[in-house]
């Protein structure tokens, strides 16, 4: 539910007026925000949804790309050879978690081997640093029991935390100024002239309009239907799903590198495989599907099979009590399913209204390039209207409260550490999360810091409650009652993911029940 | 207590087993026995099982969960064991001859030292991940005991029409209780041919409210983006796998899962105890000490029990031997395999390595008419147990006098 009441604050007197509106509050949207907050330009981001990272950004592999497998001077090896190159100083300054664990793009057969080479030179021409083509004993060396007779050893690529790198964009762009719509659809952008345009959303509270004068449609998987309402028609964006299996962190230590098959060449995909998330979790996926609905984030029977099978090929000690939940994420792909493969990122102006700047086919490695898009669309932006770097930006999180902003659990630091914490907040010794071991002061930092909606989802993205083996079964009944208590949300108001997904109905008796923390 | 001080017993969890494990250990003669648990009260799940049941064999008389836990909560206070509830024990590892558990509390994380510990963590539900649930993932799927403590103790209602998925004794309990508080109950599924639960659940839970029972039946889809609205049902066809075309939509917005329960042994691994994977609990002898000397094990920890009764006991007896074991130590020299002949899936202990009276607990592979269970050394039988009907989901117990230490076989004959 809604703590805050500031989205209905004055909209009846007049129209709020930005100078740039984003469309789009994933890792993309978040960073063009991120990035535009260091400027005096106005911002409002608009989502459809109840948080950031809800979309394609919190449903996939989590992989930050070296760039061996695009287009030399496309923009997507552009983009990801410069996303990779910052990626750690960026999660650093933001407290998100990242490894650069490495990988090995495995070839079973000559021809695979050719293939390498082929990735080898593309990569080196990407300016990928430290590619190295691996005969089998050097990939054993690397990753113990690995099949395959070659491999191109990429050093540079690396996992992050998909969900928290975003929330962290987002999260430093609104302490910085920049404004959030929630729960806004947006269904109309009209255009009042060249450099003005009224946004029309519907909302909680009904329809709603907002002035801006410069528009970023990054909304991914709707993001032709966005480019629609300006009648700019020229790209199709196809659905594309990857299912994925999460496998208990008990298998962390089996995989030290991340292991890749060579693609396959008409494969939208970079085949099914095994990554791992700075979490320890194993992840076996994607699958790819090309479907008809932007939103079917289901888990399908045939699909799960086939990863079930694909794991116990890949991890002989993997045991049934190891899968511990499925997910499922959808590409925008640019590319029709009778073609397959991959096409460029679009990134334009569109041509007639110069001031709408469109997104389209952000697919993998989006995440990577997220901020190298971001400074090429704010470029794009400063072109139209001259940008100002704003003398009272802040750099780094500033917090009224304490709240806890590291990029691991309290419970990954060493016990000398978690007891500083714990002086210095017993509530860091109260474990509400048995699985991952997070406690009641992570989680109530957690739902603090959230500046919108506070849902079930939001506050797992956040603090990683509910994503170990139990799923939640242990200490969700002990967060409703921290809502509850602390926070004095009322069980029917808690919503999973949205007000579509209240968790409960209500209560049994009018009063009654116990809720200890 | 001081920090340095040695304890001789520390038992990890309050739930039935720990509570009478703690217990014994004092009645045993142990001087420093440590009872933590991570929840705020001691009875650990019995708390929330309102209903009755409890108590039969124990105390001959039936009573609700609270009123079971009651009675050990009450055993405990009349003794001297010290109790830290809000705790979690989060590592164990050995030290010489000694164990070093580090302990996490409101305020405060230490470790503490030990002669014996007593594993007594209980197990967690299976969730919709590990059954393969297929669909999107709404709000309204919830597993059946996370939905009883919503209902029981927080004063939650989760849902107006639910579908029961798996037919374990938790699943159907919920949908009597939901029954009882105006929800309805759909369906009750089961993938396997044969119910999960107690026979006596079936009849008091699901037959005496007109609740149907699907065996055979699986879940081909889950349907609803943002809460549950509905859920296909589809037979398992002869191949194994579910034939969807023969299924059927119900409507529903809620979805409990009953689908097993798995022996919380995290922390057991990290002791580095052997494990039996057929119980996913600890390998243990007719005293349940595991492959670590010092280190005791008993109830659901150990392997999933149909009756708390029956965990008390295995508690009291985990509780007494890790007392003896703490004031003196001796791990006998041979050790020889209970092995489990056709058709048994698995027997507590899984060994043993010195003579007395032991009870042997066991399950059979799948469920079995007219049989006889014969316990044997050789071929001398020490016992044998008749049963008309033996399904694969009831305990059987068996005591057995060990006068040598010679290997013991079980096995299950048709009669």
């Amino acid at each position: 539910m809604y703590l805050f009441t500031y989205a209905s604050v004055g909209y009846t007197r007049f129209m709020e007026n930005f100078d740039i509106a984003i469309i789009g509050a994933g890792v993309v949207g978040s960073a063009i925000a991120r990035e535009l907050s260091k400027t005096t330009a106005r911002v409002v981001v608009f989502e459809q949804h109840a948080d950031v990272a809800f979309g394609i950004s919190g449903r996939n592999s989590g992989v930050v790309h070296s760039g061996i497998h695009y287009k030399p001077g496309s923009l997507r090896a552009r983009l990801d050879v410069a996303g990779n190159a910052g990626m750690e100083k960026l999660c650093r300054d933001l407290y998100v978690p990242f490894e650069r664990l490495g990988k090995l793009t495995v070839a079973f057969d000559q021809s695979q081997t050719m293939e390498l080479e082929r990735l080898k030179e593309q990569g080196d021409a990407n300016g990928v640093p430290g590619l190295d083509l691996l005969e089998s004993s050097q990939m054993r060396t690397l990753q113990p029991g690995i099949a395959g007779i070659k491999a191109l050893h990429s050093p540079t690529t690396g996992i992050v935390n998909p969900m928290m790198l975003t929330i962290a964009l987002a999260e430093h762009a609104y302490q910085n100024g920049v404004s959030w719509k929630f729960l806004h659809t947006v269904e109309s952008i009209t255009t009042e002239n060249h450099n003005s345009f009224i946004i029309g959303c519907s909302t909680l509270d009904g329809f709603r309009s907002y002035k801006a004068s410069i528009v970023v449609n990054c909304a991914a998987l709707h993001a032709n239907k966005i480019a629609a309402m300006t009648a700019f028609n020229e790209h199709t964006v196809y659905p594309c799903r990857g299912e994925y299996y999460v496998l208990d962190k008990r298998l962390k230590d089996e995989l030290n590198i991340l292991v890749y098959p060579v693609p396959s060449a008409h494969s939208g995909g970079l085949g099914i495989h095994l990554t791992k998330t700075t979490e320890g979790n194993i992840l076996i996926g994607p699958s790819n599907e090309y479907i008809d609905d932007p939103d079917d984030e289901s888990s399908t029977r045939p699909v799960m099979e086939i990863l079930k099978n694909e794991g116990n090929e890949l991890l002989p000690s993997l045991q049934t009590s190891d899968f511990i939940r499925s997910f499922a994420g959808i590409r925008p792909k640019l590319t029709p399913p009778e073609k397959g493969g991959y096409s460029d990122f679009v990134i334009t102006s569109q041509p007639d209204l110069p001031n709408i700047i469109h997104l389209l086919g952000i697919e993998s490695p989006g995440l990577t390039s997220a901020p190298a898009i971001a400074e090429m669309v704010t470029g794009l932006i400063d072109n139209r209207l001259p940008l100002k770097l704003k003398r009272e930006w802040k750099p780094s999180f500033h917090d009224n409260d304490e709240l806890y902003r590291r990029a691991y659990p309290a419970s990954h630091y060493p016990l000398a550490e978690r007891q500083e914490m714990i002086e210095a907040n017993p509530d860091f010794g109260s474990i509400i999360c048995r699985c991952e071991e997070i406690s009641k002061a992570e989680i109530v930092s957690a739902i603090k810091r959230m500046f919108g909606p506070i849902t079930i989802i939001g506050i797992k993205n956040r603090s990683r409650i509910s994503t170990g083996r139990c799923q939640g079964g242990f200490c969700i009944p002990r967060i409703v009652s921290i809502l509850h208590n602390e926070f004095g949300i009322q069980s029917k108001d808690i919503w999973l993911k949205g007000p579509d997904s209240p968790l409960f109905e209500g209560t049994l008796r009018q009063s009654g029940g116990y809720h200890d923390t | 207590m001081t920090p340095d001080a040695i304890l001789d017993v520390l038992v990890i969890g309050a739930g039935p087993a720990g509570m009478a494990a703690a217990s014994a250990a004092f009645e045993h003669g142990a001087r420093t026995v440590l009872l933590v648990e991570r929840d705020n009260r001691l009875g650990g799940i019995l708390f929330q099982c309102i209903h009755n049941g409890f108590g039969l064999y124990r105390y001959r008389e039936e009573l609700t969960g609270p009123e079971y836990a009651e009675l050990d909560i009450e055993r405990l206070a009349s003794s001297q064991v010290i109790i830290q509830s809000e705790t979690f024990a989060v590592d164990i590892v050995r030290d010489d001859a000694l164990l070093r558990v580090l302990l996490i509390q409101r305020g405060k994380a230490d470790w503490v030292c030990t002669k014996s510990v007593v594993l007594a963590m209980g197990c967690r539900e299976r969730t919709a991940g590990a059954i393969s649930l297929p669909g999107p993932r709404p709000s309204g799927i919830y597993t059946a005991g996370s939905a009883q403590r919503l209902m029981n103790i927080q004063n939650i209602k989760i849902g107006t029409r639910a579908v029961i998925v798996g037919s374990g004794d938790i699943g159907m309990i919920m949908a009597r209780r939901m029954t009882l508080e105006g929800s309805s109950i759909a369906a009750v599924t089961e993938i396997m041919p044969h119910p999960g639960g107690l026979a006596r659940n079936i009849h008091q839970c699901l037959h005496d409210f007109d609740i149907p029972l699907y065996l055979s039946t699986g879940i081909s889809n889950v349907y609803g983006r943002h809460r549950v609205e509905g859920i296909r049902i589809a037979p398992v066809g002869a191949d194994g796998t579910l034939e969807d075309a023969r299924g059927r939509d119900i409507e529903c917005d809620t979805i409990l899962l009953s689908v097993g329960l798995i022996p919380e042994n995290e922390l057991s691994r990290k002791a580095h105890v052997m494990l039996d994977p057929r119980t996913q609990g600890a390998m243990v002898d007719a005293r349940c000490m595991t492959s670590i000397p010092g280190v005791f094990a008993c109830g659901n920890v150990l392997h999933v029990h149909d009756v708390a009764d029956f965990v008390s006991e295995e508690g009291s007896l985990a509780g007494k031997s890790a007392a003896i074991w703490s004031q003196k130590p001796i791990i006998p020299r041979i050790s020889v395999p209970v092995s489990c002949g056709q058709d048994i899936r698995y027997t507590v202990p899984q060994k043993i390595n010195e003579p007395g009276d032991i009870v042997i607990s066991l399950r059979v592979l799948k469920p079995r008419p007219s049989c006889r269970i014969i316990v044997k050394q050789g071929n001398r039988v020490l016992a044998k147990k008749s049963f008309i009907r033996l399904q694969s989901s009831e305990m059987v117990r068996i005591p057995v006098t060990i006068e040598s230490i010679e290997s013991v076989e079980v096995v299950c004959e048709t009669t």
